[in-house]
């Protein structure tokens, strides 16, 4: 099996005074397919570990490999075009654009990819249907719940095909039983074949996910492992 | 959704960001949908500064349109003939004969002499005035035929005719007359005009194809020669020509007002002049254009001032973009583009709130309205400009955000 997620000796540190070291030195590799949540206290650096992930930014030192490539040569513009095609972000706050209907936000899940609007909102209708919120295309974020809200956002994240589902707390603002139906929509997609890496403070959903990453002070302090090719929820 | 295959074997980075020019302009007014009422009042800047310039330029077009077409319901058939002063020796007046050899001219309609009086002969409001208090108004002996050859009218009385050419009374021109406080021309009323009493027998309205009148005293050529130490020769010759041999009159003029001194004469035509001054811009038109610029530029500074703002407030927005995998490039075009609607949207109703200014001022004046499409669109091009330029620091701003940094912002 191949990797979809490579750290190699990751540090992170940002400026100030004095500077504030969120990773150090951490190595991780999420082979493809696999269905991962990384746990740990606020400030554990968490966060920081799934942007860098995500080619959002750059560590201060080490090596991020994805889907088999090196990224830390690339320019802002390809990391841009990495993320564009082979990474899928859902967000604790959704972050849907108020003024658009819901189809259109998750038809901006192509925007960068140069398609035409058409195209979009017929993916972005059948990503919605996917989710199960096609009979909310036409409503306004403002009239969603939180659950819908993130059933959209991962219809979005989803828009592009890509191979890797980077989460950051996807059920820090949705009810429970809405967070268990989110859940349920991310094993789905993963036994699609698709790489999830979850960030949460939830223990049941780490309980539920075959791998727990633990982090704290920057650093993997527990690695319940790879399970081998065993990539479902049901076995957990 | 169907999931396509995944079994790319290499690792494949080659899908490159893009976006299509037609989605750019649903991004140009996305955030300007979202808060109508900041839109409008940024907007607001760019529009004034285009209405004034429009209405500046869209006025003063009407206002020279009108008077063109006025001097061309009074004829452009009308030239003007003086004797030369630039040339030194020479008398400033004319044979006393030329008025009636330039009638003599076949397409020569009319043609009507102002003659010249004696030196230091004035006009005065009574005896008690200083002599040096002339008001700068010229005392002219006129012929009867002189008002309807440069088709001027009376506001008052009557223009001089045989009988009163031959009395000692005056016709003001619409000026001389108002600097002399004199409003009647029943002849109740006189002035001292060279050490003589003369009654006021008639006012001109302003003479828009000969203004020298509108400050200057008429005589009759009789009582000018009797009284004043006129000797008949013309200071200026009225000439109507047919209108399709203007020219060809205009070029045998100086030999028959002056054969024996042709070069001495000079022929032109007033209305040139008049059309010229209409067209040419004048200091308070600049002066206005100016003030409209000003504007524009603090409409500007307005349009980047309030992006900045939209650019903080939106920095989960922008963050998500790059997140979607938008380029540093895509999110600065975003935001320029937002800038430039922005200014557009204002410079559109700059232009229309123009036009309607100058509608009604010129129907105030009973002008036609004549708004030039070049300054409608010169004011929107460079409503466009401002945007642009306002839209380039906030939209740098906005792409140099850290994409990490702003989906983390609160």
């Amino acid at each position: 099996m191949t990797s979809a997620l490579e750290l190699h000796d990751v540090t992170k540190e940002y400026s100030g005074t004095p500077p504030v070291v969120a990773l150090r030195s951490v190595s991780l590799t999420i082979a493809t397919g696999e269905f991962v949540a990384i746990v740990g206290p606020s400030g554990s650096g968490k966060t920081t570990m799934l942007s860098i992930a995500g080619t959002l930014e750059r560590p201060t030192s080490g090596r991020v490999v994805i889907a088999g490539s090196s990224v830390e040569r690339l320019s802002d513009d390809e990391l841009a075009d990495v993320r564009a095609s082979e990474i899928g972000f859902v967000f604790q706050r959704f972050f849907l654009l108020p003024t658009l209907s819901t189809l259109d936000n998750v038809a901006n899940g192509l925007l960068y990819r140069g398609i035409a609007l058409e195209e979009r909102r017929q993916a972005a209708l059948s990503a919605l249907k996917a989710v199960r919120l096609d009979h909310r295309a036409d409503h306004r974020p403002s009239q969603l719940s939180g659950g819908e809200c993130q059933r959209a956002a991962i219809a979005r994240a989803l828009l592009g095909d890509p191979k890797i589902i980077l989460a950051d707390e996807p059920t820090g603002n949705v009810d429970s039983a809405q967070g268990s139906e989110i859940l349920e929509l991310l094993s789905e997609l993963n036994s699609d074949g698709r790489t999830i890496v979850v960030v949460t403070h939830s223990q049941e959903i780490s309980d539920a996910l075959p791998r727990t990453v633990r982090v704290r002070d920057g650093k993997v302090e527990s690695d319940t492992g790879s399970k081998g090719d065993d990539n479902g929820i049901s076995s957990a | 959704m169907e999931s396509r295959p995944h079994n790319k074997s290499a690792p494949e980075l080659t899908g490159r960001s893009h976006l299509r020019a037609r989605d750019l302009w649903g991004l140009a007014t996305l955030g300007l949908r979202g808060r109508p009422g900041r839109t409008v009042l940024s907007a607001a800047g760019i529009a004034l500064g285009v209405a004034t310039m429009v209405a500046v330029l869209g006025i003063s077009n009407s206002s020279s349109a009108q008077l063109i077409s006025e001097i061309d319901s009074l004829g452009t058939n009308i030239l003007t003939v003086t004797p030369d002063p630039s040339l030194a020796g020479n008398t400033a007046e004319l044979p006393t004969q030329s008025a009636a050899m330039v009638r003599r001219i076949g397409p020569v309609n009319a043609a009507s002499a102002l003659g010249g009086v004696g030196s230091g002969v004035d006009v005065y409001r009574n005896d008690r005035i200083p002599s040096v208090n002339t008001n700068a108004i010229s005392v002219y002996a006129a012929q009867t035929n002189l008002l309807a050859t440069v088709q001027g009218a009376v506001v008052a009385g009557h223009f001089l005719n045989r009988a009163t050419s031959h009395f000692s009374a005056v016709v003001l021109g619409a000026d001389a007359a108002r600097s002399l406080g004199i409003d009647r021309g029943d002849g109740s009323e006189q002035v001292w005009l060279g050490s003589h009493w003369f009654a006021v027998v008639g006012i001109l309205d302003k003479v828009t194809l000969a203004p020298e009148l509108d400050r200057s005293a008429l005589v009759g050529y009789p009582i000018a020669k009797q009284m004043l130490g006129s000797d008949g020769g013309p200071v200026e010759i009225y000439v109507r020509a047919d209108p399709t041999s203007v020219n060809a009159v205009a070029s045998v003029l100086p030999a028959s007002a002056d054969p024996a001194a042709p070069q001495d004469v000079s022929v032109s035509n007033p209305t040139d002049a008049l059309i010229a001054r209409a067209d040419a811009s004048s200091a308070f038109q600049s002066l206005f254009l100016a003030l409209g610029g000003v504007a524009l530029a603090v409409g500007g500074v307005g349009i980047a001032n309030v992006m900045v703002i939209s650019v903080l407030e939106r920095r989960s927005e922008i963050g998500l973009r790059r997140a979607l995998g938008a380029r540093r490039v895509h999110v600065r075009l975003q935001f320029v583009a937002e800038a430039v609607t922005l200014a557009l949207m204002g410079g559109g109703l700059g232009a229309i709130l123009g036009g309607f200014t100058t509608a009604v001022y010129a129907a105030m004046r009973g002008w036609s309205t004549v708004v030039p499409v070049s300054a409608l669109g010169g004011a929107v091009a460079a409503a466009v400009v401002v945007g642009a330029v306002a839209g380039v620091y906030p939209a740098m701003r906005a792409a140099r955000l850290a994409p990490s940094e702003a989906l983390r912002s609160a």
